[in-house]
């Protein structure tokens, strides 16, 4: 029998390192409702994680927490995709991804909740909180693409920056509790219209897509932001903060 | 004044008074808005999931108490980008503290621990401030700060029973705050040329001597909690006034961070005006998308 464990452990790490790379806007968001918008769906990012890492331990019955899947795991160990790990310092790269992940994730969510099995709970209030992620997502796509010729071409290259990372997310897994693959047609169903509202064209993929994240092979982006995330916790091994 | 009422954004009032209340709501909000950023910046590096949260939060809180202090210097009509614009062109200021750089992590609990609960002393009694959307402001802010100062105590007191490494760290970074916090109440009453006249239009109710007073009682029972020192020789109970005696803050340091010469006065400057011009290219698509759509609503 499969375990879901190791989808479980994608969903955590997509959340975590998104949570991780939102924090980085907190104080430098263009305006400060934005601010506080980020750092809310940072938030919720960070609880869904911390909800999945509780259900990953439980099934592993290991006896590891949620601290040591987050502090005490190498690069080679996530299994977060690609496209959440790459720095987005820019504001039409942050909104664009998060119109990716948030379609994906809402898909995700829902599919769990609507069945049963250790992550349901999770699911079920995650669902709510990347709804809104989504929305958000979408109304900043919509307003960047459908704003200053600059904006929109700031969206048009953030999009053609993150669209080859969205195949990595619709990728078969047979094992997992909800194939990914399944969701391809509902998750486009979210993201072209709001694309198409912002006057956005969409870009043409890649032969091959970048992947590789749910294997564990990483770009060199999740090993500095592990390297500052995971720093404090390992210059003490054993403490309790 | 009456002290019976509150001034609310309608009423008449002196222009003085406006213009000194608009001065320190401004520098309210600048404080709250540049007070993300030592705290911000360890987000990324908080040493648990939770801790992450806790602080991602408390940041997120601060961002917020930013946005109704701007929203209450509005009701004096004035607006938030022309307050912006003056902390950017350095015509307003910020809290002193917040120009010191935060070096570890036990710092975020010396932040919480004294300089919020410095603030909270400093705020409760502007909750029953002359000015009624001030006043209002401040309710909601310092149930919020009464919690993040709560969190920065217990920040402290795990590391206090901690590793000897992280006991260390707990002393050393209150070892440098606690005497910028005293900075916090500004400069000796004798030397505060606002004091007076605020304290007669109800903007103030105690001087900033008495205040750093309460602060210094409430935290010395703290530090005994805490299990930690704090830096002053001259701390001692005094029994014929029922206070605690202290040493005097360096003065000169304070007017030295005020006038913008601190350790960390040009990057947190530098790191707020980035911030908003980065951010320019965005506000002005979001206003000329709104202007699109209200040409293509059909005329009313």
């Amino acid at each position: 029998m499969s375990t879901p464990v190791p989808f479980l452990l994608g969903l955590a790490d997509d959340a975590l390192v998104t949570a991780q790379r939102l924090g980085w806007w907190i104080s430098r968001a263009p305006e400060l409702e934005e601010d506080v918008a980020l750092a809310n769906i940072g938030l919720d990012q960070l609880g869904q994680a911390r909800g999945l890492y509780a259900v990953v331990a439980e099934l592993e019955g290991a006896g590891r927490t949620e601290d040591d899947l987050a502090y005490l795991r190498g690069p080679a160990e996530f299994r977060n995709v690609l496209l959440v790990e790459r720095p987005q310092e820019d504001f039409a790269v942050c909104v664009v991804r998060m119109l990716l992940l948030a379609a994906w994730q809402v898909e995700v969510y829902a599919a769990l909740a609507a069945r049963e099995g250790p992550a349901r709970g999770v699911a079920a209030k995650a669902v709510k909180e990347v709804a809104y992620h989504l929305d958000h997502a979408a109304q900043w796509v919509l307003r960047l693409g459908d704003g200053t010729p600059l904006s929109h071409e700031r969206t048009r290259a953030a999009l053609e920056a993150e669209w080859p990372h969205l195949p990595e997310l619709l990728e078969p897994d047979a094992t997992a509790p909800v194939d990914p693959a399944t969701l391809r047609e509902a998750v486009l169903g979210r993201v072209l219209p709001v694309l198409e509202q912002a006057t956005l064209t969409v870009p043409p993929l890649p032969a091959a897509p970048p992947t590789g994240g749910r294997a564990g092979h990483h770009t060199e982006h999740l090993t500095d932001l592990l390297a500052q995330m995971q720093q404090v916790a390992r210059a003490h091994p054993g403490a309790t903060w | 004044m009456d002290r019976s009422t509150t001034v609310e954004p309608r009423d008449p009032m002196p222009e003085g008074y406006r213009r000194t209340l608009v001065r320190q709501i401004a520098q309210h909000a600048h404080s709250e808005i540049i007070g993300m950023q030592p705290e911000g910046e360890w987000i990324s590096r908080a040493p648990s999931l939770r801790r992450k949260a806790i602080l991602m939060a408390k940041v997120q809180d601060e961002a917020g108490h930013g946005l109704y202090l701007y929203a209450a210097a509005e009701t004096l009509g004035t607006p938030r980008a022309d307050l912006l614009e003056a902390l950017h062109a350095g015509r307003q200021k910020y809290s002193s503290i917040f120009n010191y750089p935060t070096l570890t992590w036990a710092d975020v609990g010396a932040i919480g621990w004294l300089v919020d609960g410095a603030a909270i002393v400093n705020q409760v009694p502007l909750c029953r401030c002359s000015y009624g959307p001030y006043a209002r402001a401040m309710v909601r802010i310092c149930k919020e700060e009464s919690f993040h100062q709560r969190q920065g105590f217990e920040i402290l007191h795990t590391l206090a029973r901690g590793t000897a490494e992280q006991r260390a760290m707990a002393q050393d970074a209150v070892d440098r705050f606690w005497w910028p916090s005293l900075m916090m109440f500004g400069p000796p009453d004798a030397d505060s040329p606002n004091t007076e006249q605020s304290m007669a239009w109800g903007i103030k109710r105690f001087t900033n001597d008495e205040l750093r007073q309460r602060f210094v009682d409430i935290a010395v029972p703290q530090a005994e909690a805490l299990g930690l020192t704090l830096p002053d020789p001259e701390l001692r109970w005094d029994e014929d006034r029922g206070h605690w005696h202290f040493g005097t803050p360096d003065f000169a340091e304070l007017a030295e961070v005020v006038a913008g010469r601190g350790p960390c006065n040009a990057d947190r400057l530098a790191h707020r005006v980035r911030a908003h011009e980065d951010g320019a290219w965005v506000r002005e698509a979001a206003a000329a998308h709104a202007a699109k759509r209200a040409a293509r609503e059909p005329a009313a």
